[in-house]
């Protein structure tokens, strides 16, 4: 009887995490999808955003959004990499138990914290060396790549610990030196753990909010060069909704649609790469 | 000159002490057999010759030479091209037969197709899998059947072109007839490399041994002609041993 009582309370709970899913979607698109069909695919995806006098292009945002995640990966793949191969190939247990926790902790660090850093240390560095404002691609680019390690990291450490011993000694047996065996046997053998890490570390970059907001210059424009302000979807989001009214509002919640799409689909990839085996 | 000379070998996993002041000479293309209940230092062994131990963190003292020069002065890759080995379990790696057998060669020196073409036939051929394996070189390698995959092991040790070859246990998981297999493949190979076979099944090592030495507790306690150290050993304790009184 009480067993009973409490598979139903935990049945409740797993649905109520799938009910409010479900709603958070259904709300979105409900609120944004109409906009765009009455404004017209040609005008949603233009260059034009001036939402206040019917102008509802978000290409450049998007265009923001990629650019910034593209940057992000660029960043934080080979240092997240990196970061996975030495700990999992060639540290001691010590350094092994030391490193992965603080490298974990990156994750809890609140973004508004890394925005202040890119604010203070960043963008100054960035104005000083290469000119322009400093609020950049670049910057918003390296703060992010920082932001996604842990989930890089601790992904792609998983995936290569997941690699059957034997294979390191039948690679070694063959004569084969401790890095030509990371390159040429376990990161193919990882492939699918390590792309999966790479693909949630892109979710995460492309979904980021404050830190962008405060670094990346929020201009309005497809930035020219990495060293250009920029604005990115979410940027847009947080930064209007405050005061939007109508269409102006929903044409916020059409990019939060557009945002989720993009997120879903990266988030099948991940399903999709690491189920296959 | 002896093949392999083992001088004064200790080896040590922590405090433990595997093997206790080993002296023994392989002779070149010889198939020497090692024997000895669990735990006597066989395996130890075969991993202190090619360095294997290394990634154990075991250590060792004493001398092994290869062909009169210390193996601590061949570089690491270079030693471990010269003495292959295959191991209890056939570890094959992820990939295609094929894959499997140019891995080794391709670590050393850049390989064109044709050249990759023709170690795989021969290293099959040698291994006596060539003909069941050839319509399906680009299959995994996982897929074969138990047998098939040590010798696939072995085929991959010869590809290395190298000049002793190791054995740790190798039929112990496989049937009778793949066990046959394996033993005809070492007779053949004899001819041409050097083999230390250490295994569990004495009626192995005098099947197919030219020597036998038998440990225990990690000493040598006796070694010897295969057929005289079957028919009448020295020591008791090998005697023991061999009709099966302990171990």
């Amino acid at each position: 009887m009480k067993d009973k009582i409490a598979e139903k309370i935990l049945l409740f709970i797993a649905l109520s995490a799938i009910l409010s899913l479900a709603l958070i979607t259904f709300f979105i698109f409900q609120q944004g999808i109409p906009l765009i069909f009455k404004a017209g695919l040609a005008n949603f995806f233009s260059l034009k955003w001036a939402p206040t006098r019917a102008g509802f292009g978000i290409l450049s945002m998007i265009i923001g959004s990629l650019m910034v995640t593209v940057g992000a990966l660029a960043v934080g793949v080979p240092f997240g990499l990196a970061g996975a191969i030495f700990l999992a190939e060639f540290s001691s247990k010590t350094i092994q138990k030391t490193l992965k926790p603080i490298i974990e902790l990156l994750a809890g660090i609140p973004s508004v914290v890394y925005g202040f850093i890119g604010i203070v240390i960043l963008v100054p560095f960035i104005r000083n060396t290469f000119g322009g404002p400093g609020f950049s691609v670049l910057a918003a680019s390296i703060i992010l790549g920082i932001m996604i390690l842990p989930t890089i990291v601790s992904i792609s450490y998983d995936a290569l610990l997941a690699v059957p011993t034997t294979y390191r000694e039948g690679s070694y047996a063959v004569g084969a030196t401790k890095w030509q065996t990371v390159v040429m046997l376990l990161i193919p053998a990882a492939r699918s753990g390590i792309v999966a890490g790479i693909i949630l570390g892109m979710g995460r970059a492309i979904g980021e909010t404050m830190a962008v907001i405060m670094i990346a210059g929020n201009a309005l424009k497809i930035p020219g060069s990495i060293f250009d302000s920029v604005r990115t979807l979410t940027s847009t989001i947080a930064l209007e909704l405050g005061y939007a009214a109508g269409d102006h509002r929903a044409a916020l919640f059409a990019c939060g649609s557009i945002l989720f799409l993009i997120i879903i689909v990266l988030n099948i990839f991940a399903i999709r790469i690491t189920g296959r085996k | 000159m002896a093949k392999i000379s083992i001088r004064e070998l200790n080896l040590y996993y922590n405090d433990h002490q595997a093997l206790k002041s080993i002296n023994l000479d392989v002779e070149n293309k010889e198939i020497m057999a090692v024997i000895g209940p669990a735990n006597s230092g066989k395996s130890s062994l075969l991993r202190a010759l090619n360095r294997l131990y290394e990634i154990d963190y075991a250590r060792i003292t004493g001398k092994i030479l290869l062909d009169g020069k210390d193996i601590f002065e061949i570089p690491i890759n270079d030693l471990r091209r010269r003495i292959g080995i295959v191991f209890a379990t056939p570890v094959v790696l992820p990939g295609s037969i094929r894959k499997n057998l140019s891995y080794g060669p391709k670590l050393h020196r850049r390989i064109g197709k044709s050249e990759v073409d023709d170690l795989v036939y021969n290293a099959l051929t040698s291994a006596n899998l060539w003909d069941e394996v050839k319509d399906r070189l680009e299959d995994s390698a996982a897929r074969l059947s138990g047998g098939q995959q040590q010798r696939l092991c072995i085929a991959r040790a010869l590809a290395m072109q190298p000049e002793v070859i190791l054995m740790d246990e190798p039929c112990s998981g496989l049937d009778p007839v793949s066990t046959a297999k394996i033993e005809a493949t070492m007779l053949e190979l004899k001819k041409d490399y050097t083999f230390i076979l250490v295994t569990n099944n004495t009626k192995q090592a005098a099947r197919v041994s030219d020597r036998t030495a038998f440990f225990l507790l990690g000493e040598l306690i006796e070694i010897g002609k295969t057929q005289k150290l079957f028919t009448s050993p020295t020591d008791t304790r090998t005697d023991d041993y061999i009709r099966g009184r302990f171990g």
